[in-house]
C-alpha cells in the first residue's frame, strides 16, 4: 500500500490570521504530526504565488493528501481543489481547515488560545486526511425531451419555448382541449385585450410545432427514474403510451373555489361568481351582462372580494381576484355609466405600477370602494332573489344598505384536486396550502428539491397571466440547463449503504429529502445468519439523485448508511485525536 | 448565425440569476456591474420575508457561483457607454473605471482599508457609518478586492503633493497601482439583459415626516443595516439619537408612493418588508412593540398572510390603517411623535415612539434613463422598463434582442425577480436559437 504523505499549507491571510495566530508555531506543530511529510506557510495561500507553491509542493514532495489551513471552504475550497487536480491529485484527497473564522476572527483577543485551537483543528484535519479516499464524480446522460403536464397558458408557453430551443416536448392535457381557464375569461387585466385572442394564438402555435407532441385528453399514470432519464406512462383514450424524457415541468394550474352557501350563492339566482360574470361578459353569443336573462338592466352591482379567502381555514390571499373585480367593475360602468358599482374589499391588492393605475382608473370611472371587516362580513338579503347587501363600512363607521340587481362573488384560486396524486407520482411535495412546494421560497421559485422536476403558474401559487408566463419561461430555463448540457454530473460526496449492517428498516428511505434511496434485494452473499434462504432487502442509494446531505446517515439506527468523505471512521478519528478517547 | 454571447447589465439578484442560468445553458455572459461588487440591494438586507432567511447567507453562494462560472465574465466597477447593432448582432462598449488596485495581486485581506486615514460616508450602510477611501464594500463582496474611491483619496486628488499613500505602504502583495486608467472594452453579443434594480426615494422630500431633521426617523433600508450583524451597530437595534434600543417602533408605509403628488404606483414590497422588520425588532428585544401604519396591507405572495398573522400574534406587531399626517419630536427624549387618523375608528390620535421607520417608495435606479437611451428601450412614465406585450411577452422590451427583469421592469419582490430572471434566460435561448 502506498505510504500516506500529507502536506500542510498554513495561510497568514495577511494579518487576518497571522496577526492573531502564531503561524510559524502552527507550521512547526503540523510538521510533527503523523503522516505529515511537509508543511509550509503562505502569506496568502489563495494568491497566485500561494497556489503555485501548493502545486509545486505536491509534485516535489510526492504528496498524496493536502491540507490547507486558511479561511472558509464556502468561498475557497473549489480554488484549492482545482489546484490539487492541476498537480495530479484527486480533488477529494484535499481537506480544508478553517483557522480564520474559527480561530483568529472569533478569538481575536486571546492569541494563545487561538493558536492552540488552530493546532488542534489541524491535528483533526490530518487525522481525517489519512483516511480520505479518492472519489469519482459520475456522469449520466440527459434525454433531450421534456414532459410538460398541463396545457394551459403556462404549460403551452414552456412547451413552446423548449421546442423552439430544439427539444422534444410531450404536452399532457387532461381535458379534450388546450387553454386551461383562459378560454372562459373575457378580457385580461391590465391591457384589456381579449383573452381568447391571446390563448387562441398560443394554442395554434403549440398545435403546429413539430417538436410538440400532444397527449390529450390524457393523464400521467406513472413516472419513474431520475433527472435525465424519466420513464413516463400516460393514459390516453386509446390506451397507454410510454416515453422517456430528461426533465418534467408541472403546469397543472389551479381551480376556483365554488362559494356554495356563501353570501346567498346557490340560494339567490342573482348572486353569481366572478367566473360566471366573465362568461356573460364574453362577446356574443354569450348573454349580455347588463341583464340577468329576465331583461332587467343591472343598475346596481356589488362585488364582494375575499369570498372564502383570508379566513382561518384558507388563510392565503389569492393575489389575482382584486384585479379581476376592478376589471369587471370598470366594464360594467362602461356598459352602463349610470349604474352603481360597488367593490367590497378587505385590502385592495393592486401591487405595482399597472394594477395601481388600474385601481385609479376604476375610481375615475365611478366605481365605489368600500372596506369591510371580516369580523362583520357583508350580508346579502332578499326574498327569492338578492335585494340588498348590508355591510359595515369600516371607514365611515356605519352600516350601509346597498340595493342590488346582482352580487358578484370573488372567490380565490384553490389547489387543483389532483395535486395530491401528482405529488405522489412525481415524489414532489405540496405546501400546507395544497399548492406545490418549491425548493426554496425565495431563491428557487420554480424548482423542486428533486432534480429535473420544475413547477410554474398557478400550480405553484395564484398568479396572473404575465406572471404565469414569466414563470413558465423560468421553468423552461431550468429544464433547458441539463438538456443543453446533455449530461449531469453527480455529487461525489454521497451516501452509501453497508449491506452487512443494513436491517432493511427503511428509515433512510423516508428520511431522504431527494427520494434517492430505495430498498432492493441484496445481491447474493448478504444473508443474515439464521435467515439463510431468505432474500434480504437493503437500502440502495441512487448516487445520481443523492445530494450528500447526510440525513440518512444520521437517521440510520444500525450505522449502515455512511457518507463518502464523512464516514464514521473518519469522523471518530478526528474526535479521538483531540479527546484522547 | 446569431452571436451567442449575452450582455447583462446590473449584478443584483436578478442579474446574477440570469447570468448563472445563461452560463449553465452554455452561453458566454458578460455581467457588467456599476459598483465594485456584485450583490446589489439584496446584499444590504438583513433577513428576507417570509422565511426570515439571512439575505447575504443565501445570496453569497449565488454570487460565488456566478463569479466562478467559466462562462461568466465579470466586469465590475464598469458601465455600458455605447450600444449599436440589432438582435443577434449587438456591439457594446463598456467603460471600466480604474480601481487603482491590481486585481490579480489584491488578495482582499483588507489591510489597506484598516490603515487608510480618510473617512467617507458608507453607501452600503446607507450613510449610517463611514468607510475609508480605499475599501471593500462589504465582507462578502465578490470580487473581494479593494477599490480606491478616487474623489476621496488625497493622493489621487493632488498627486503633486505626494500625500499619504498609506495603502501602498501597508499592502504586502503590492497591489496598489496608481497608473491604472479608464479602459474601454468592446463586446459583441447577441442579446442584452437589463437588470438595473431600484433606488429608494428620497423620503426627505416629504417634509412632514422629518427625515434628516428628527434623529430617530430613519428609512427602511437604514433599518436593514441597523439590524444586520455586519451593519454599523453589529446588529444591535439602537436608535441614532442616543444609541438606546427603542421600545416602540412605528413603520410608516407608502412614504412617497401611492400618492399622486410623488409616485402614484405601489412599490409592492414594503408591506412585507415592514412586517419582517417589525418581527426583527421583537426578535432583538422581546419587549419591543411595533406599529405598522398602512393603506392596504398587500400580502399576496406565498405564506405572506400567515407571516402577518404571526407578526400580530407572536411578535407584538399592531397594524393601524392610516397615513400619518405629521411626525414631531419630543424635545425631552428625542422620541418621535406620530400624528395620524386611525381610519377604522374615525379617530385622530398621536403616538410617541422610540423610532420611526419610513418605508419609502422604490424607484428605478438613477441612471436608468441613460441606460435606456443607450439601448433605445422605452420606459414608462415612472422610468420602469416598458414591456409592450406585457401579457404575452412579459420580459421583452420594446427593442428586439433586449430583455429586462427584476425591479427595473416593475416593482416586485425577490422570488418574482428570480423567476423573471430565469424567464429571461429562456427567452434569450429561444431567440438565439433563431426560430
Amino acid at each position: 500500500m502506498e505510504q500516506t504523505r500529507i502536506g500542510v499549507f498554513v495561510c497568514h491571510c495577511g494579518s487576518n490570521i497571522g496577526g492573531v495566530v502564531d503561524v510559524p508555531a502552527v507550521v512547526e506543530y503540523a510538521r510533527a504530526l503523523p503522516n505529515v511529510v511537509y508543511a509550509e506557510r503562505n502569506l496568502y495561500s489563495c494568491s497566485e504565488a500561494g497556489l503555485s507553491s501548493l502545486k509545486q509542493g505536491i509534485r516535489a514532495q510526492r504528496l498524496n493528501r493536502v491540507i490547507v489551513a486558511a479561511c472558509t471552504p464556502r468561498t475557497h475550497e473549489p480554488l484549492f481543489k482545482n489546484a490539487c487536480e492541476e498537480a495530479g491529485l484527486n480533488r477529494y484527497l484535499f481537506e480544508f481547515v478553517n483557522i480564520r473564522e474559527h480561530c483568529s476572527w472569533i478569538h481575536r483577543k486571546d492569541k494563545e488560545q487561538a493558536t492552540e485551537k488552530a493546532k488542534r483543528l489541524i491535528r483533526m484535519g490530518v487525522a481525517k486526511a489519512s483516511l480520505l479516499e479518492p472519489q469519482e464524480e459520475t456522469e449520466s446522460n440527459v434525454i433531450p425531451a421534456v414532459l410538460v403536464i398541463g396545457g394551459g397558458i403556462a404549460g403551452m408557453t414552456a412547451a413552446l419555448n423548449l421546442a423552439r430551443q430544439g427539444f422534444r416536448a410531450h404536452l399532457v392535457e387532461k381535458q379534450a382541449r388546450l387553454g386551461g381557464w383562459l378560454p372562459h375569461i373575457n378580457r385580461l387585466c391590465p391591457t384589456d385585450e381579449e383573452a381568447a385572442r391571446l390563448i387562441d394564438s398560443v394554442i395554434r402555435e403549440a398545435q403546429a410545432h413539430e417538436r410538440i407532441i400532444l397527449h390529450m385528453p390524457a393523464t400521467v399514470q406513472e413516472v419513474s427514474g431520475y433527472i435525465g432519464n424519466f420513464h413516463v406512462t400516460v393514459a390516453e383514450k386509446e390506451g397507454k403510451c410510454t416515453f422517456d424524457v430528461g426533465t418534467i415541468i408541472v403546469a397543472t394550474g389551479a381551480e376556483v373555489l365554488q362559494p356554495l352557501g356563501l353570501y346567498g350563492y346557490g340560494r339567490f339566482p342573482n348572486v353569481i361568481t366572478q367566473l360566471e360574470l366573465e362568461e356573460r361578459l364574453r362577446p356574443p353569443p354569450s348573454p349580455s351582462p347588463v341583464n340577468d336573462g329576465g331583461g332587467k338592466r343591472w343598475e346596481s352591482t356589488v362585488f364582494i372580494n375575499c369570498v372564502g379567502a383570508r379566513i382561518p381555514e384558507r388563510p392565503y390571499c389569492s393575489r389575482v381576484c382584486c384585479m379581476t373585480s376592478l376589471k369587471n367593475a370598470i366594464r360594467l360602468k362602461k356598459q352602463n355609466p349610470a349604474a352603481q358599482v360597488y367593490v367590497l374589499h378587505r385590502d385592495l391588492m393592486t401591487y405595482g405600477v399597472e394594477f395601481e393605475r388600474y385601481y385609479r382608473r376604476a375610481m375615475e370611472a365611478g366605481v365605489r370602494f368600500l372596506r369591510y371587516d371580516i369580523e362583520r362580513p357583508p350580508q346579502v338579503v332578499g326574498n327569492g332573489r338578492a335585494e340588498a347587501v348590508v355591510v359595515w363600512d369600516t371607514l365611515r363607521g356605519q352600516e350601509r344598505r346597498l340595493p342590488v340587481d346582482a352580487v358578484v362573488l370573488n372567490a380565490p384560486l384553490i389547489p387543483a384536486s389532483d395535486n395530491a396524486t401528482l405529488s405522489r407520482l412525481l415524489k414532489v411535495p405540496l405546501a400546507e396550502s395544497g399548492f406545490f412546494l418549491e425548493a426554496h421560497v425565495k431563491l428557487r421559485p420554480v424548482e423542486f428539491a428533486t432534480d429535473g422536476v420544475y413547477v410554474c403558474g398557478t400550480a405553484r401559487w395564484p398568479a396572473d397571466v404575465s406572471e404565469s408566463i414569466a414563470q413558465a419561461y423560468a421553468a423552461s430555463a431550468k429544464a433547458a440547463i441539463p438538456m443543453r448540457a446533455g449530461a449531469v454530473t453527480a455529487e461525489a460526496i454521497t451516501a452509501f449503504s453497508v449491506p452487512e449492517r443494513c436491517m432493511g428498516c427503511g428509515t433512510c428511505v423516508v428520511t431522504c429529502p431527494y427520494q434517492a434511496i430505495e430498498l432492493r434485494i441484496a445481491n447474493g452473499g448478504h444473508v443474515l445468519s439464521g435467515t439463510e434462504g431468505l432474500q434480504k432487502q437493503v437500502a440502495w442509494v441512487n448516487v445520481v439523485q443523492c445530494k450528500g446531505c447526510g440525513s440518512c446517515v444520521a437517521a440510520c439506527p444500525s450505522k449502515a448508511m455512511q457518507q463518502r468523505g464523512f464516514t464514521d471512521q473518519q469522523v471518530l478519528e478526528m474526535i479521538s485525536v483531540i479527546s484522547g478517547l | 448565425m446569431m452571436n451567442q454571447s449575452v450582455l447583462v447589465i446590473g449584478a443584483g439578484i436578478a442579474g446574477i440569476q440570469v447570468s448563472i442560468d445563461l452560463a449553465q445553458m452554455g452561453f458566454p455572459v458578460y455581467l457588467v456591474e456599476r459598483t465594485p461588487s456584485i450583490g446589489g440591494r439584496m446584499a444590504q438586507l438583513d433577513k428576507t420575508f417570509p422565511t426570515n432567511d439571512c439575505a447575504i447567507c443565501i445570496l453569497a453562494p449565488k454570487m460565488i457561483e456566478c463569479a466562478g462560472h467559466k462562462n461568466v465574465h465579470l466586469l465590475t466597477y464598469s458601465e455600458v457607454v455605447g450600444v449599436e447593432g440589432h438582435a443577434g448582432d449587438l456591439r457594446a462598449r463598456v467603460l471600466q473605471k480604474p480601481r487603482y488596485v491590481n486585481m490579480e495581486r489584491c488578495t482582499g485581506c483588507g489591510e489597506c482599508a484598516a490603515k487608510c486615514p480618510w473617512r467617507v460616508p458608507d453607501d452600503f450602510n446607507v450613510g449610517l457609518s463611514n468607510r475609508r477611501a480605499i475599501y471593500i464594500p462589504f465582507p462578502q463582496a465578490v470580487p473581494r478586492k479593494a477599490t480606491i474611491d478616487a474623489p476621496h483619496c488625497v493622493y489621487l486628488q493632488d498627486r503633486a503633493k505626494n500625500r499619504c499613500r498609506m495603502c501602498e505602504k501597508v499592502c504586502q502583495p503590492g497591489a496598489i497601482d496608481w497608473e491604472q486608467q479608464e479602459r474601454i472594452v468592446e463586446l459583441s453579443v447577441g442579446a442584452i439583459v437589463v437588470a438595473t434594480g431600484f433606488d429608494p426615494y428620497d423620503a426627505g422630500v416629504l417634509k412632514e415626516y422629518g427625515l434628516g431633521k428628527i434623529a430617530n426617523v430613519i428609512t427602511g433600508l437604514q433599518y436593514e443595516r441597523l439590524v444586520s450583524a455586519s451593519g454599523p451597530t453589529s446588529g444591535e437595534l439602537r436608535r441614532p439619537s442616543d444609541g438606546k434600543p427603542p421600545r416602540e417602533v412605528a413603520f410608516i408605509q407608502c412614504v412617497g408612493s401611492r400618492d399622486v403628488n410623488y409616485n402614484p404606483y405601489c412599490s409592492s414590497v414594503c408591506c412585507m418588508f415592514a412586517t419582517k422588520e417589525a418581527i426583527l425588532a421583537n426578535e432583538h428585544d422581546p419587549q419591543c412593540r411595533s406599529y405598522i401604519f398602512y393603506t392596504d396591507l398587500r400580502a399576496v405572495g406565498k405564506r405572506f398572510q400567515e407571516y402577518i398573522a404571526r407578526a400580530r400574534t407572536e411578535y407584538n406587531v399592531t397594524y393601524i390603517r392610516g397615513r400619518p399626517g405629521v411626525i414631531g419630536e419630543n424635545p425631552q427624549n428625542g422620541n418621535p411623535i406620530v400624528r395620524y387618523e386611525e381610519t377604522t375608528a374615525q379617530q385622530l390620535r398621536a403616538m410617541e415612539v422610540g423610532l420611526v421607520v419610513l418605508c419609502q417608495a422604490l424607484l428605478p435606479r438613477r441612471g436608468q434613463q441613460d441606460v435606456a437611451k443607450l439601448l433605445g428601450v422605452e420606459l414608462d412614465e415612472y422610468g420602469f422598463v416598458n414591456a409592450p406585450a406585457r401579457l404575452r411577452r412579459p420580459v421583452d422590451t420594446s427593442v428586439p434582442g433586449i430583455f429586462a427583469c427584476g425591479y427595473c421592469s416593475s416593482p416586485q419582490d425577490i422570488p418574482d425577480s428570480v423567476a423573471q430572471a430565469s424567464g429571461v434566460a429562456a427567452r434569450v435561448a429561444e431567440m438565439l436559437a433563431g426560430e
